[in-house]
Parts: C-alpha cells; sequence; structure tokens
C-alpha cells in the first residue's frame, strides 16, 4: 500500500527522469536561492527567468523541441540581459532593478510573440510551465551538468561571497575576489535559471530556488544550516509533487511548486526560527 | 622612517574632492588619530590609504608594504549585520592572507581564532550569529579579527563610536598593545579626550588638512574651531582646480 503510492509511481520512466532532474535542481538552485533572500535579490531573480523566455524561443524556433538549441538561446539571452542591465543602470539614472524589470517585461512578451509564431498552445503552455514530465535523456544530461559545474563553482566562491555579502569593505582590503565572486554567482543564477526553466517553465523555474531558501530562514539561524534545509525542503517538494501529480493527475510543474507552498506555510506557522506558533506562545523568558 | 608618504593628494568622488591637497608622512610605528567632523574625508582618506580609492591627484607611497599587508576595521555601518554567518568564521576571515579564498583552517589557524575571541572577551560567542551582538560585542569581534590579521599597518575607522566606556578602555589597550608591538596605526575618531589621552600624533582634517603633528600642538582651540567651520558640501559648478602642489 505504501509501497504503491510513495515508490511504485517511479517504477515508470518519466517519473524517474523527473525525480533525478529535480532533485540534481535541488542542490544547485536552492544554495543560489539562499543567497538571493539573503542579498535581498529575491525578485531579481524572478525578473532573470522571464527574461531567458525570448532566448529559449529563437531556439525553438530555429531547431524546434531541442533541448541544446533552446538551453543556449536561454543561457545566451540570461547573460546580455543580465550585462545590459548593468550597464545601462551604470550609464543612466534607471537604478539596476527598474533596468531589469524592463528588460524582462519586453522579453517575456517577445519570447511569448516568438513561440506563438511557430509553435501551438500546447508548446506555449509547456514554455511558461515547463514539461517536467516530458523529460528526455539530453535535458537531464544538461541539468545534471548544471548542477554539477554550480556546485564545484559554489565551493571554489564560497568563501569570497559570503564575505562580499557581509563586509565588503573588508574583503576588498584583503583580496580581489570579490566582484569576481559576485560575476560567477550571477552567471550560476542564470545557469540554474536555465535548468529550472527546462523542468520547470520560465514562470515557474524562480520557485524551486526562492521558496526552499524561504522555508530555510524558518528553521536555520546561520548560512550552512540554511542552505542545508533549502536542499532538503527542495527535493522533498520535488519528490512529493511528482508523487501527488501522478496520483491525482495534475501538472507536474506546478504541483511541485505548490508541495513547496505547504512546507513554505508549515515553517512560518512553526519554524523553529521566527515562526508565529513559537510567538504566539506564551512562554516565560529565561534567566540569563 | 616613513610608513606612509602621502605627496599633495586629492581624492574624492566623480572629481569632487573630497580629500583636498593632502602632503606629509606617517611615522613607521606610529600611533596616529584622524579627527575631523562628519565628511571631513576620514573614510575617504582611509580608502585611499588601503587603496580601494585611486587619488585624483598626487601619490600615496606605502614604504615596504602592499595593500594586503594592511589590517583595515570598516565602520559599522558597512557591514551586513542580518547576515547569518557566526563569529568564530567571521573573526577566522582574518586570517585570509594565510588562507586564501580556498584554504582550510588546520590547528594552528583554529587555535590562533580561538586566542583571538578570547582576547577580546568574546569566549562563548563562537557559534553566536554576528545579528545576536551588541554594538560592543560587535566591534570586539571586530577587533578580534584584527588581531590574528597580524597587520604591520592598522587602519581603524570609527573603532570607538556608539560604545560603552568599558568595551572602549579595552579596545584601546588593544591599540595600545599594537602600539608597543611596533605598530603602524590610525584611527579615525570624534572622541577628543579619548585621542589626547592616548594618541601621540593627531591629522586634524577638514577636506584639506588643517593641523598634522604632535597632539598637544594640534588639538588647539583655533584648530578645532577651523575645522568646524569647513563647508561640507560639493559645489556642482566648482571650477577646476588650479592650486600648485
Amino acid at each position: 500500500m505504501i509501497y504503491d503510492a510513495l515508490i511504485a509511481p517511479f517504477e515508470l520512466d518519466v517519473m524517474r527522469r523527473a525525480l533525478v532532474a529535480t532533485f540534481a535542481l535541488s542542490f544547485s538552485a536552492a544554495p543560489i536561492g539562499v543567497f538571493l533572500m539573503l542579498r535581498r535579490m529575491s525578485l531579481i531573480g524572478d525578473a532573470l527567468s522571464h527574461a531567458i523566455l525570448p532566448g529559449a524561443a529563437i531556439g525553438f524556433l530555429i531547431a524546434g523541441l531541442s533541448v541544446f538549441a533552446m538551453a543556449g538561446g536561454a543561457l545566451i539571452t540570461g547573460f546580455l540581459i543580465t550585462i545590459g542591465a548593468g550597464l545601462i543602470a551604470r550609464a543612466t539614472p534607471i537604478k539596476e532593478d527598474a533596468s531589469l524589470a524592463a528588460f524582462f517585461l519586453i522579453s517575456l512578451a517577445l519570447g511569448v510573440v516568438i513561440v506563438s509564431v511557430k509553435g501551438s498552445d500546447e508548446d506555449l503552455v509547456h514554455f511558461l510551465f515547463g514539461s517536467a514530465m516530458t523529460i528526455k535523456s539530453p535535458a537531464l544530461i544538461l541539468i545534471a551538468a548544471i548542477a554539477s559545474v554550480s556546485l564545484v563553482a559554489f565551493a571554489l566562491i564560497w568563501r569570497s561571497l559570503v564575505m562580499e555579502c557581509v563586509d565588503p569593505g573588508f574583503l576588498r582590503s584583503v583580496s580581489g575576489a570579490g566582484s569576481s565572486a559576485h560575476i560567477a554567482f550571477l552567471a550560476l543564477l542564470v545557469l540554474n535559471l536555465v535548468g529550472g526553466f527546462l523542468v520547470l517553465g520560465t514562470l515557474l523555474a524562480i520557485g524551486i530556488m526562492m521558496i526552499p531558501a524561504f522555508i530555510a530562514r524558518f528553521w536555520a539561524r546561520d548560512i550552512t544550516g540554511m542552505i542545508a534545509v533549502a536542499i532538503g525542503s527542495a527535493m522533498i517538494s520535488g519528490y512529493a509533487g511528482l508523487v501527488i501529480s501522478h496520483s491525482v493527475g495534475l501538472p507536474a510543474g506546478p504541483t511541485i511548486i505548490l508541495a513547496a507552498g505547504a512546507l513554505y506555510a508549515l515553517s512560518v506557522i512553526a519554524g523553529p526560527a521566527g515562526g508565529l506558533l513559537w510567538l504566539a506562545l506564551p512562554r516565560r523568558h529565561l534567566r540569563a | 622612517m616613513a610608513a606612509i608618504r602621502f605627496s599633495d593628494v586629492t581624492l574624492g568622488y566623480d572629481r569632487h574632492p573630497a580629500v583636498h591637497h593632502l602632503t606629509g608622512t606617517v611615522e613607521a610605528g606610529s600611533l596616529t588619530a584622524v579627527v575631523g567632523p562628519n565628511g571631513a574625508g576620514k573614510s575617504t582618506l582611509f580608502k585611499g590609504i588601503t587603496g580601494t580609492l585611486k587619488p585624483l591627484a598626487g601619490h600615496i607611497e606605502r614604504n615596504g608594504f602592499g595593500v594586503r599587508d594592511i589590517g583595515y576595521l570598516p565602520q559599522a555601518a558597512e557591514i551586513d549585520r542580518s547576515f547569518p554567518i557566526t563569529v568564530y568564521d567571521m573573526v577566522a576571515m582574518g586570517l585570509w592572507r594565510q588562507t586564501g579564498p580556498f584554504g582550510g583552517l588546520g590547528h594552528k589557524q583554529n587555535n590562533a581564532i580561538e586566542a583571538g575571541i578570547a582576547a577580546v572577551g568574546l569566549t562563548g560567542f563562537e557559534q553566536r550569529v554576528i545579528g545576536t551582538l551588541s554594538g560592543g560585542q560587535m566591534q570586539r569581534m571586530l577587533f578580534a579579527r584584527l588581531l590574528i590579521q597580524d597587520a604591520r599597518l592598522i587602519v581603524l575607522d570609527e573603532p570607538f563610536s556608539a560604545i560603552d566606556g568599558k568595551t572602549c578602555n579595552d579596545l584601546m589597550q588593544l591599540v595600545r598593545r599594537w602600539h608597543q608591538e611596533g605598530r603602524t596605526i590610525i584611527a579615525a575618531t570624534h572622541d577628543i579626550e579619548l585621542v589626547r589621552a592616548n594618541f601621540p600624533q593627531t591629522l586634524l582634517l577638514a577636506r584639506e588638512p588643517v593641523a598634522w603633528g604632535p597632539t598637544r600642538e594640534v588639538l588647539t582651540t583655533e584648530n578645532l574651531h577651523t575645522a568646524r567651520c569647513m563647508c561640507e558640501a560639493f559645489d556642482e559648478s566648482a571650477e577646476t582646480c588650479v592650486q600648485a602642489a
């Protein structure tokens, strides 16, 4: 019975592939989400994830539903827009968030138009909400590669990135690594959004990145703990989302994000680090 | 011997000077206070010394050490205290020049970190995240980081602001110890009495140097008055400065 509900669905090839893809994404995207949250850049990731759509769409226009063409296009637009938004913000009175917002709105509209020119409505839905259940081996390999590269890169920039966040003035005084760590971080962000796009689509890709980070805030107090919780809750959401979508017959991507949403709600209420329940509970204060 | 020599240095932002035509030397092993009103250019001067800001004109000569040999204490306001990093990890960053961005912490390093934390009286706080520290504890932690950084030139940007008398005394004792060990120390502060009691040398700065030398000769009523009358605002329509060096 329990086996039928929790394990048997993964006897299906498509389910196994989807599970591996979300697990791989959990390891690389969730830590990035934690840093985005701590740097108050949560919405920047959101904007950027929409902004990669026209690149993917152009890849689709040229090569049809080829994973590498779409991911390549998405990657190129992602980098172009990150750099472009940064340059415009530096050269004009527009702030970086406003500049990025302008880019992503234009990109999203452009992307939808491009997909509609060649594809069907069904294709468009895949672009926007992903196609977790139709992931083929090439996409899986790409996602695994992105996750592996991200983990190695993270290990390399970790110390510089943390210091760049906490005390950039001090970091500048001991090392020039700060700005390269920041650029590497933005590159990892784009890379993982492309990975997320393949599973969850352009509208939900950011979900597997940010919601686990918000969950982690309620369970851990230091950065290492937060990242562990974020990865764990991303994996749980991925697994639970897939099982539920399989048994109830819901679309996989949105169900995964909803599972994460449920975990988030639970954390807001009962999370030991600032959850509402602990605030409401009349507990006596300590002696010291 | 001079540790730092300023030759007609002008530092600033967007062509507007914040420190204007500074010439002079910081002797090796000296203990110098930089005094001046808000906006006098103290932090800007320190950014020039640590090499994060290039002079608009003139040059800063560092004798016998690179910018990486400088121990720098940033103003507390520049640190994101909401970031969830522990006291131990933050202090450990003082070893950056040994470990770099990748190196691990061995037995020797861990001992140094613990000794640093103990020296500032924060033993027991190792695993606390920095957001839970009081202002004084925060400053003690930053001094622990400086302590294990073991730098020959130490630059302190307002190390004693917003802390109580006891913490101030404890930290000043560390500064005196560094001075006795022959390190060169420059500190910005607004506490004139503290400067009179502890710092042999003073630079009184108000965008332009008002006076620089032995503290007793610099901190006169007249000089302090001149410094207070400094014009703080940038003149947007200022003409190109042509003052001769």
